[in-house]
């Protein structure tokens, strides 16, 4: 993108969507959905300040969104069910 | 036109002038009748402008750059714990690269409780990337303002800048003031484009996080700007001066300085004085001058070298004092001189709203001829004034 402090716009914009903006990097733990747990209430999509819980359709159980989540873990903590456990990544 | 006012009225009737288009002001002591004549302005319909009363210095600010953001002509005006408050939003205003003008009536700042004129709050904000304009009169308040805009909003600058008057001294004190007309000012000010507006068109995100990886490299811009505005200033000066015949001798003015045994340099108001002094001393045949550091911020360190060139022995007025090894702009001042050899000298005085007299002037002359021609400072620090008892005052 940028090479050298010439190339950056004069005032600190950015004209990039935060979708390009992979913030998965930043974690260190990620929610592992547990289907059989799961109800559907869809609280997990409603409370991810990230929106990375993606819901397709209506009826769909929910999946992560690695590229984007910080593994902030409000997830796992709002879902009713005890459904969303929180991994650690390892490599 | 020429009429009788202040330097708050003539600050304000610039910004009428320069067709602000968004003012938001929290008044305080001594810069209250800014705000004041605003709104009497904008409430006249003399002034189409958007005028916010906000709760706070920190708020004015703040919705300052936000107006700024989205190509407003922005205005506002505080003094010493105003300008305090504002402090992070002052830093966030160059951050942001917002081309926001603000006058400032210079006033101590607590405690204890003192309403008067010094330059101890201008001076603590010098390292917050403002560039900062001393004004000796309320002529070259108004003046300045304009050419404040016209430097601020330049594309290779945009920076804010404060202009900055003695609180009560000038604020407060009637004068005769040359009001240019409109349709002038209107060919010298250009309206203000900014390369980066907000749209809706064309969506960008404004003020978000920036990594360490590229962090530097943006605080390096700004610092480049900084320079370029050294020659822009002098730029706006000059075609100021082809429009509307005033100047103000640029980022330094030199008052009888060549050839001169010692010479003092001075910001505000003070300057008017020290001029009046050297006029009686070089008519009783003593060879002072007085440099008067208009531009502080950025520093004009090239141009306060050149006296080394012309004298000797350079004083510095500080009308404030910061806790180091002498006041700030005396530390300027000698680490611009450093590898000349000046023989250099602090004087602290006018402090808190005391006045600096003729008398005061002449002492700090006398004190620097005899050290003209002793070759050596006594000591690196002179509270002129002091009721210290010992009478030499």
């Amino acid at each position: 993108m940028y090479k050298t402090y010439k190339d950056l716009p004069a005032e600190p914009v950015a004209s990039q969507h935060t979708e390009d903006i992979m913030t998965g990097t930043w974690r260190t733990i990620r929610p592992v959905l547990n289907e059989d747990k799961c109800i559907r209430c869809y609280m997990c999509w409603k409370f991810c300040p990230d929106m990375s819980m993606i819901v397709e359709k209506e009826g769909d159980y929910p999946h992560v969104d690695l590229d984007h989540c910080k593994g902030c873990g409000i997830c796992s903590n709002e879902c009713p069910r005890g459904a969303i456990r929180m991994e650690r990544e390892t490599l | 036109m020429i009429e009788m006012m202040n330097a708050n009225y003539a600050a304000a009737r610039a910004a009428k002038l320069a067709r602000v288009d968004v003012t938001a002001v929290y008044p305080i002591t001594p810069q209250t009748s800014i705000s004041e004549k605003l709104a009497e302005m904008v409430q006249k319909g003399e002034m189409d402008a958007k005028f916010m009363m906000m709760e706070s210095e920190h708020s004015a600010m703040s919705a300052l750059i936000g107006a700024s953001y989205v190509g407003a002509r922005t205005f506002t005006a505080t003094s010493s714990h105003g300008l305090a408050l504002m402090h992070e939003m002052l830093m966030w205003a160059v951050g942001a690269r917002r081309p926001i003008v603000m006058p400032v009536a210079a006033r101590t700042i607590g405690g204890p409780w003192n309403i008067w004129g010094e330059h101890h709050d201008v001076i603590t904000e010098r390292d917050t990337g403002w560039l900062q304009i001393f004004c000796e009169n309320n002529q070259e308040v108004l003046d300045t303002v304009l050419m404040a805009y016209r430097v601020a909003e330049d594309p290779e600058v945009m920076l804010p800048i404060m202009v900055i008057e003695d609180g009560f001294i000038l604020s407060h004190t009637v004068d005769i003031v040359d009001v240019p007309e409109q349709e002038k000012v209107d060919r010298y000010l250009p309206p203000f484009k900014p390369e980066y507006p907000v749209d809706v068109k064309n969506p960008m995100r404004h003020g978000g996080l920036m990594m360490p990886d590229w962090w530097t490299e943006f605080r390096y811009l700004i610092y480049q700007s900084q320079e370029v505005a050294r020659t822009k200033l002098l730029e706006a000066e000059k075609e100021f001066e082809a429009i509307f015949g005033r100047s103000y001798g640029g980022m330094m003015e030199y008052y009888k300085c060549d050839d001169a045994d010692a010479v003092l340099v001075v910001a505000g108001s003070a300057a008017g004085t020290a001029k009046e002094v050297a006029d009686r001393y070089r008519a009783e045949g003593k060879k002072v001058g007085v440099a008067k550091l208009r531009v502080f911020r950025p520093f004009p360190a090239e141009e306060v070298r050149r006296l080394a060139d012309m004298t000797t022995t350079i004083g510095v007025f500080d009308r404030s004092y910061t806790y180091g090894d002498g006041g700030a702009m005396f530390n300027e001042v000698r680490s611009a001189l450093q590898s000349t050899g000046s023989v250099m000298k602090d004087y602290v005085g006018g402090l808190g709203g005391r006045d600096v007299t003729v008398k005061f002037i002449e002492w700090i002359f006398d004190d620097l001829l005899r050290i003209a021609e002793a070759g050596k400072a006594d000591r690196t620090v002179e509270w002129v004034g002091l009721k210290d008892g010992t009478g030499r005052w």
